[in-house]
């Protein structure tokens, strides 16, 4: 091993290859801070030539990698192989090249989600996917992992907004999949290889697809005295036609939780919150507002408030993102899962999980993106009694076999991971996951790139209790 | 040259024609010929016997199908909900199914407002290669787990596997829409307006350009906003144009649907914007329509296709032939890259599917 790395020391400067245990440490896990492993180094190449070495190195030595941006995966995507090799790609974190009037951002794979919105700001133009992360997350690793967000019905997910990338294929060969065109005339390559979870190559220059920033917003907040009530509201505004760009519900353990974090103002007694949010040029809004508050306030709610100024709808927003941390606040430890269901399916779903939730002794906090029926529910538990990790866990793959009968998904968003993936034949056949197989053995023999994650099988690194991620704990992060 | 029709009317039956056949061609309502004609060898499996709808709630805005299924009944059980296929895809009334759709790639001009087909396909199941039954994706709108098969579909021409099912994300239909046609007095000016209409918060349906110089504008939403927001655009771009409303606007549209451009090949381009000015001074006199603020060109093509195949290569572009008949839909710039030939492989390493005279796998 010490020859492969004295050949990794001549690839890459002391400051940038990371081999001793104080250095590892903070690669050591993700977001999924219940799974860590340690690796033999890190690497933090600054250029594609160098990510073309490092992956060559891998395949000369026969070294698993992983491809790493902020490390916020909630699926254990970004975890380590134990004894595998870590590149970093925190470094790579230019804008190359932003064309206002052609609405294209090309970033490196290490670029911030936040700040291709930022550098759009000036010309009226944003880049739609918003996930929860996305102040820390990077375009590389929403990239792999088709990152979502609050508005993902309307405007679809990470894919949706990826026009081109250049590849590092795991041999180290350079492929371009995607044009700056959202059209084209072959099969879609590069929708294949977004949201395959780092196992297809390392993308080392991306291009995003800006939209133009909408004209006016119309954020409503409704507090109910029930759940079911809310999911109630959620199927009368779809069926009256309107198609917001977000719809989301908090249940009562996570308003608390956000009230206590960041005092959004939300109703505290309220059993259910539903926010709605139109937008759009004004007097398409002005309109639709006018059905949808008709909706809501058939709808049961027994409070209605209306953002009136932009502070206001940050106001109400703030307290929507930052529940996933702020749970931090109700519990030691918590798991968060991302199944999603049949929007009709929603009541029964939360109806199952509060009984499992009463079965397991554990309670669960729900923040879901009820427009497109992502369930977020929370598993609060205490990692250092001892079983109740396990007992989460347990809890939490009941809740993915529900949503798979149900007639959805175990994942809308987060990815499979190392999280999920033995729960990935409860959705696909043999069949279907020997030809997904078939594809990452034909791009990747030795099955370096991200091995062990996604498909079922492999050795899991042991569950430990380790609680939240130093990002998170410092805020910085927090979990959608 | 007479070529083995089959006719399967089950996904088991697929895979029994994909089996025993060395080479098989996937063929829907048979409306791109050029993508469905048989070369010397290849058994055509006609599809049209997997045609009927699996799932469809409209509260789900999720849409299950077998692939052999027809647009035009696609759309009539969607209409009668006030939803739609938001892509828009092309030849309805020339009997294009789901399958061949997807197949090809296909969206039409009101892909300018939500996106185009790869936007939409939720799921699929498909028999690869080897005859196995393959599915991916879901039937949720949202979905992360495993890799994205639906949308590798999406302009898989049928190498790939033979589409048995596939599962749409579809939407509600405008309350209301108005078609505005604003000629410009030149390529250059239209060009303007386009791209300034493109990076605004106006929210299109359809941006079309008409050659030489004449913006096709399609708005959509709720009736009582509509004449405000008609206004609203007129002053945008200090033009009234001319304003198509009711029938006259449902028959442009479903007119412009037929993609019947012109005498020739019937061939789509997939671009951007930046290109037009240069291709506008090349195609001459060819019937054309782009779409999508510039994204996607519809032309037809009545001279020999090499010319048209030198031409895009020169643009640094690549087309895709639907109708008249060629060995080689695939035309302009070489899209082969190593990517693409292992995934082909993977999924068909005997060559078994597809319509050009190489299958990828073979060419590696």
């Amino acid at each position: 091993m010490s020859l492969a790395l004295n050949e990794l020391e001549r690839l890459f400067p002391p400051s940038r290859l990371l081999c001793k245990p104080g250095e590892l440490a903070p690669y050591e896990s993700d977001a999924l801070t219940a799974f860590r492993a340690r690796p033999l180094a890190v690497v933090l190449p600054e250029s594609h030539d160098e990510v073309v070495a490092t992956v060559r190195w891998c395949v000369k030595h026969r070294i698993p990698y992983v491809a790493r941006g902020s490390g916020t995966s909630l699926s254990g995507g970004s975890l380590p192989i134990e004894g595998g090799l870590v590149i970093g790609l925190n470094r790579m974190n230019k804008l190359l090249r932003l064309e206002p009037q052609e609405r294209i951002a090309v970033v490196q794979p290490g670029y911030i989600n936040l700040q291709v919105s930022q550098a759009a700001a000036p010309y009226g133009l944003y880049y739609a996917p918003d996930p929860s992360s996305q102040p820390v997350s990077t375009i590389g690793g929403n990239l792999a992992f088709n990152s979502g967000g609050a508005h993902c019905l309307k405007y679809g997910m990470t894919s949706n907004h990826v026009l081109a990338a250049r590849v590092v294929l795991p041999d180290g060969e350079t492929v371009e999949l995607g044009s700056e065109s959202p059209e084209n005339t072959g099969p879609d390559w590069l929708g294949l290889f977004v949201g395959s979870e780092g196992l297809m190559g390392i993308a080392t220059e991306i291009t995003l697809r800006l939209l133009p920033k909408p004209e006016t917003y119309h954020t409503v907040l409704a507090a109910y005295d029930s759940l079911a009530k809310a999911g109630d509201a959620v199927a009368a505004v779809v069926a009256s036609g309107l198609l917001p760009g977000a719809m989301e519900i908090m249940d009562s353990l996570a308003i608390e939780a956000a009230e206590a974090a960041v005092q959004a103002g939300y109703p505290k007694a309220a059993r259910a919150l539903l926010i709605v949010e139109l937008e759009g040029e004004t007097p398409q809004v002005e309109a639709e507002a006018r059905h949808l508050d008709e909706v809501i306030r058939r709808s049961g709610a027994y409070e209605v408030r209306v953002a009136q100024s932009a502070e206001e709808r940050m106001k109400i927003w703030k307290g929507r993102k930052a529940a996933f941390s702020a749970v931090g606040r109700l519990s030691p430890d918590y798991i968060v899962q991302d199944g999603v269901v049949p929007r009709s399916k929603l009541g029964q779903a939360l109806q199952e999980i509060e009984r499992l939730s009463e079965r397991y002794g554990l309670r669960v906090a729900n923040v879901f993106h009820a427009g497109d029926g992502n369930l977020h529910p929370l598993i609060l538990y205490n990692g250092r009694v001892a079983g109740e990790l396990e007992r989460a866990e347990e809890l939490a793959g009941e809740i993915l076999r529900l949503c798979v009968a149900l007639g959805g998904s175990i994942t809308g968003e987060h990815g499979v991971g190392m999280e999920k993936k033995a729960y990935m034949a409860e959705m696909f056949s043999e069949a279907d996951l020997a030809a997904m197989q078939r594809i990452r053995r034909a791009l990747d023999p030795l099955e370096l790139s991200n091995r062990g994650k996604m498909f079922p099988g492999g050795e899991a690194p042991a569950l430990k209790h380790s609680g939240p991620h130093p990002l998170e704990q410092a805020g910085v992060i927090s979990r959608e | 040259m007479t070529a083995d029709v089959l006719y399967p009317t089950s996904p088991a039956e697929v895979q029994e024609a994909v089996r025993s056949h060395p080479r098989v061609l996937p063929r829907g309502g048979g409306s791109k010929p050029a993508l469905s004609t048989p070369r010397e060898g290849q058994a055509v499996l006609n599809l049209s016997g997997l045609s009927w709808v699996l799932e469809y709630d409209p509260g789900e805005y999720v849409f299950v199908a077998r692939a052999g299924t027809r647009l035009a009944e696609v759309e009539q059980l969607l209409a009668q909900n006030g939803q739609y296929l938001p892509f828009d895809p092309p030849l309805v009334e020339q009997g294009a199914t789901l399958g061949g759709t997807v197949a090809a790639g296909l969206s039409g001009p009101l892909r300018q407002r939500f996106g185009g087909v790869r936007d939409f396909i939720l799921g699929v199941q498909f028999v690869d290669g080897e005859g196995n039954l393959v599915r991916g994706g879901g039937k949720v709108v949202k979905n992360a787990a495993g890799f994205d098969l639906p949308k590798l579909m999406v302009g898989s021409l049928g190498r790939l596997g033979i589409l048995t099912e596939l599962a749409f994300k579809v939407f509600p239909f405008p309350k209301a829409t108005a078609t505005l046609r604003i000629p410009f007095p030149g390529l250059e000016a239209a060009l303007e307006a386009l791209y300034k209409l493109a990076g605004s918060p106006i929210e299109l349906y359809a941006l079309d350009l008409e050659p030489p110089a004449t913006l096709i504008l399609r708005l959509g939403g709720l009736p009582e906003a509509l004449p405000a927001r008609l206004e609203r655009l007129q002053l945008f771009l200090s033009r009234s144009g001319e304003v198509l409303q009711g029938d006259a606007e449902t028959q442009h549209w479903r007119h412009l649907n037929q993609l019947n451009l012109g005498r020739g090949y019937l061939v789509k381009v997939a671009l951007t914007a930046r290109l037009i000015p240069a291709l506008e001074k090349a195609l001459g006199g060819a019937p054309r329509r782009y779409m999508s603020a510039g994204n996607l060109l519809y032309l037809a093509w009545d001279d020999p296709l090499p010319r048209l195949d030198a031409l895009l290569q020169s643009q640094g572009l690549a087309g895709l032939v639907l109708k008249g008949r060629t060995d080689r839909p695939q035309i302009g710039i070489d899209l082969e890259q190593v990517f693409g030939r292992r995934v082909a492989a993977a999924l068909d390493p005997k060559g078994r599917l597809g319509n050009l005279g190489k299958p990828y796998a073979a060419q590696d």
